[in-house]
This record gives C-alpha cells, structure tokens and sequence, in this order.
C-alpha cells in the first residue's frame, strides 16, 4: 500500500511538472474516440471521467414533459459512453426522475449511482434505503456524507454497510470551497474511496492540499460546479474562444473548462449538469481527445481569471 | 456559522425558473374552472366592505380563511411540494394562519371603526392586479398568480385586510408578512422583477400597522 500511494504522489508530480506535451491519461490509455477513464484507487474499477450532475435540472417534480425531457439526457449521457450520475435527497424530485429514466434504459447496470445522505437524524439508513427504492436499483454505488453533515454518525454507518456489501464505496462531499479543514482531516483519519469538492480554472483553492491529499491517500475525486451553476460558461461566452483551444480539440467554452478539470490528475469525475441532449453530448465530448499539459492548463487558468 | 453565512439566496433554491412556472401552469390546469370562483369572491369582498363595512369583517374573515386553507392543500402540498421539500411546512403555516382566520371570523365583534381603509384598499388592489404583474414579467397566461389561488397575492389580500382588523391586526399579519418575504425573496433568486410585488407588498403593509393615526369613524348602516 505504501509503495503505491508513493507511486501516486510521484506520478502526480511528474504529471504536474514542466517539460510535459500532452498528459497521457495516468490511469487509462485511451483508445479511438472512447471518453478518457480515471481509476477508482480502492477497487482498480475504471469510471469515464464525464459524469452527470442533477442539482435542479432533474427537479422537475410530475411534470411529464420535463421527465420526459430529463430521461432523453440520461440516454444520451450513457449512450455517449457516461456511467455516474449523482444525485442527493435535497434534489427534491430528481433521485425519482434518474430512477424512472434508468428504468428505462436497455442494460440499467451500466450507470454508476452516485448519492447522499443528507439528514440530521443520526441513523441515515432509511433515508439511504429510500434512495436506493427511487434510484430502483438492487445496490447504490456511492453514498457519500452531504456537505459533511452529520458525518460523525453517518460515516460510522456507510462503512458497515459497505463492509456488509450493502453499499460500494463510502465519501464526503462539501462544495464551494466550504470545510476544506474538515474535509483534510477526515481523508487524514479515514480510508475513504471518494471525496467530492468544487473545482474549475476560478476556483483552484483546493490544488494546495485536498487534490495532492486525496491522490496520496487514494480517494477518488469527484468534482462538482464546474461552470459556477453556468457562471463561468456565461461569463465567458462574451469572449471569443482562445486559439490554443484547437489544440486540444476544443470547440466550446464548455469543452476547455471541461478539460482544464479532468486534466488534472488527481481528478477522478467531474458531474456538470444539464437539462439539454445537445449539452450533455458537448460535455462528452470534452472526455475525449487531447488534454491540456501543465502550460496549456495554466493558460485556461489565466483566460478564465481574466473574464 | 460561518458556512450557513456563505450561502447565497440562489443556492436555497432547488429548482429552474421554467420549472417554477410550469408547476404554476399545472396547478391552474388540474383545479380549472375553480379560479372562476375564487375571482368572484374577490371582486366581491371591496364591494361587501364598502357596503357594509360593520358586517365585512366576519364574512371578509371567512374568506381569507377558505382561500388560506385551500392554497396549503391545493398549492402547496398537491404541487409545490412536488419540486420543493420545504412545501410540506409551508402547507402547515398556511393551514395554521386559515385556522385563525376561521377563529377570527366566529368570534367577531362588530367594530366602531376601521383604520386604515384607503391603505387596504390599495394593498388590495395590488394584490388584485397581480395576474397583470405576472404577464408584465413574462409570464404565460397559464401560469398567473391569482388571488385566493396562490400564495403571493392572497398574502398581500390578507395584509389588506389585517390593516383594518379592529382586533389582533399583528396576528394576522405576521404569517402574511412572512410569505411575502419568501415568496419575493424565491422570485428575487429566479431573477424575476416580480419579486417586488410580494415584497413592497410587505413593506406596505408594515407601515399601515405602525401607522398611528385615528381610525376612520364608521358611519355606514348607523
């Protein structure tokens, strides 16, 4: 275990260091147009490194139009090659929404579920159970502690039932920068397969120590907010895409912010969400292809500050 | 706290402006022809207080009351829950400021003057005018907030009324108050100019609380 978080920590380095054209994949090689696959540490499970958010766009309550709408998304984003979808009961309806989709589709297994315990009673499990019901799979697997509330009952909890088999992987989630010393001391004081932050070229704060942190440890790394609830993507919609983004085949704002995450080592998944097809295949599409090196990256970094 | 303090308004809503108004659209949908009824009972309650102001409360009361009542179970626990969890508790603030309305309109005792008249009536007509609001900020016709339909203008309605309450004019009107301030301040985080409504509503309707003038003596029917 020693010699490969060593390995992990140098390969990060190395990947980071200067002299680098093009980062090859650390985990994965690529092969023809397939999305680019990060590999779970705590299983050697590969997982595209494009995945789905639903925060409000699958919170369409009964509206059937718009279930409609959100399941042809959801077909599109497996169809392309997607598996994680992630979800929370604060969703409102959109754990029920992903649930009746992935009903839907022709091999249901081939989704990650990914979801939260959110609540601040101490035993989640019924809450856990109820999600699994809505997500209408046999197992969840993902449940990760909600913006780390009530974390002190709910880990305790997640790791007996991924011990029993009930669950896959155990993680935390915080976002916006919040409760980044409580997220370091708990990768610190638990084996922990995935951690979930805010990252994007604006918000970097956690390059200095979650991301080399969560690589060490061997947490897998979900990122969430990648375009700032569409923030950034609007902002920089008012400025002509960068010439260099050629060099990485990329056709839109979306793509470079895209890749500017996913290119960055310790980064296992990003969830950008979306209520259009045509977005979710744009999104795709930024899983594939070359990435940015470090000097490409620090160009992104410095277009997007500048916005 | 200082996490609970980081958070934007944005980031309490869960769901998409489009969301928001089609489940408005649905509403009106599933409970037509009903606002027919409801649009009566409004025209009515102006002309019943003018007419017979002595007598307005207790039926004005009663009103409000059925309107408060149908809006938490129709509005916001048949569809407004459907998107938002915290519908479920607004149905029960709804129900609990029906219930004292209701309480209100049986234990009336016929006033000697009513203040504020002018200011309710304004407060009223905003209320009244509020499907008019809705289309100016771009809404569909399908999807208009209609007084005694849904929570917005049936919260300012009220607040005309508890102006002019001879008795108890705080209790009525902090839960009207309140909605006001989360129905402008939901509306303000989808970045509708709708939001003023509720809100000036509110503001309005303080001040005619804490106005201290002499209330206009009754003369109708004496």
């Amino acid at each position: 275990m020693t010699d490969d978080l060593m390995g992990r920590r140098e390969l990060l380095r190395l990947t980071l260091g200067a002299g680098f054209m093009r980062v090859a994949t650390p985990f994965l090689p690529q092969t023809g147009s397939s999305i680019v696959a990060r590999v779970i540490h705590s299983s050697q499970e590969s997982i595209p490194v494009i995945g789905l958010g639903s925060w409000i766009t699958f919170n369409v309550g009964d509206d059937r139009a718009a279930r409609a709408a959100c399941a042809q998304v959801i077909r599109a984003f497996v169809d392309g090659g997607g598996r994680m979808i992630d979800s929370s009961p604060m969703y409102g309806s959109s754990q029920a929404v992903i649930g009746d989709a992935i009903a839907s589709l022709p091999d249901p297994r081939r989704v990650f579920s990914a979801d939260k315990v959110w609540t601040s009673r101490a035993d989640g499990r019924s809450q856990i159970e109820e999600t699994r019901r809505l997500w209408r799979v046999a197992k969840l697997d993902l449940v990760q502690v909600h913006n780390l509330l009530g974390w002190e009952d709910h880990l305790p909890v997640l790791l007996e039932m991924k011990r029993a088999g009930r669950i896959r992987y155990v993680g935390i989630t915080t976002s916006e920068g919040r409760r980044h010393a409580d997220i370091e001391r708990l990768l610190r004081q638990h084996q922990l397969d995935f951690v979930q932050l805010t990252y994007n070229a604006a918000d970097r704060e956690v390059e200095s120590r979650l991301l080399p942190l969560a690589a060490d440890r061997g947490t897998a790394v979900i990122v969430n907010r990648p375009f700032r609830q569409g923030a950034l993507v609007n902002a920089a919609a008012r400025q002509p895409l960068p010439s260099f983004a050629r060099e990485i085949d990329c056709t839109t704002w979306a793509q470079l912010l895209l890749k500017f995450i996913v290119s960055h080592p310790a980064v296992t998944c990003v969830i950008p969400a979306t209520s259009s097809v045509a977005h979710v295949r744009e999104n795709l599409a930024s899983g594939r292809g070359p990435m940015p090196d470090e000097r490409l990256r620090q160009r992104i970094a410095a277009v997007v500050q500048s916005l | 706290m200082d996490d609970w303090l980081s958070y934007r308004l944005s980031d309490l809503i869960l769901f998409s402006p489009q969301t928001y108004y089609r489940m408005f659209a649905q509403y009106h949908a599933r409970i037509f022809p009903l606002q027919v009824i409801f649009l009566a009972s409004a025209i009515a309650l102006p002309i019943i207080m003018r007419r017979s102001p002595e007598r307005a409360e207790r039926v004005v009361a009663a009103v409000l009351a059925a309107w408060w009542l149908w809006v938490a179970i129709a509005f916001h626990l048949a569809r407004y829950s459907t998107i938002n969890w915290a519908a479920r508790s607004f149905a029960l603030v709804f129900a609990a400021q029906g219930l004292l309305l209701a309480w209100f309109a049986l234990t009336h005792r016929r006033p000697r003057s009513m203040p504020n008249q002018l200011g309710a009536f304004g407060l009223f007509g905003v209320a009244a005018l509020a499907p008019a609001g809705s289309l100016l900020a771009g809404r569909e016709l399908t999807q208009l907030e209609l007084i005694g339909v849904t929570p917005d203008p049936t919260a300012i309605a009220t607040l005309a009324f508890a102006v002019t309450a001879t008795r108890f004019r705080l209790a009525l009107a902090i839960i009207p108050l309140v909605w006001c301030a989360i129905g402008g301040a939901t509306l303000w985080a989808l970045d509708s100019v709708e939001a003023w409504i509720p809100l000036l509503g509110a503001i309005a309707g303080l001040g005619l609380l804490l106005r201290r003038r002499r209330p206009a003596r009754l003369t109708a029917g004496r």
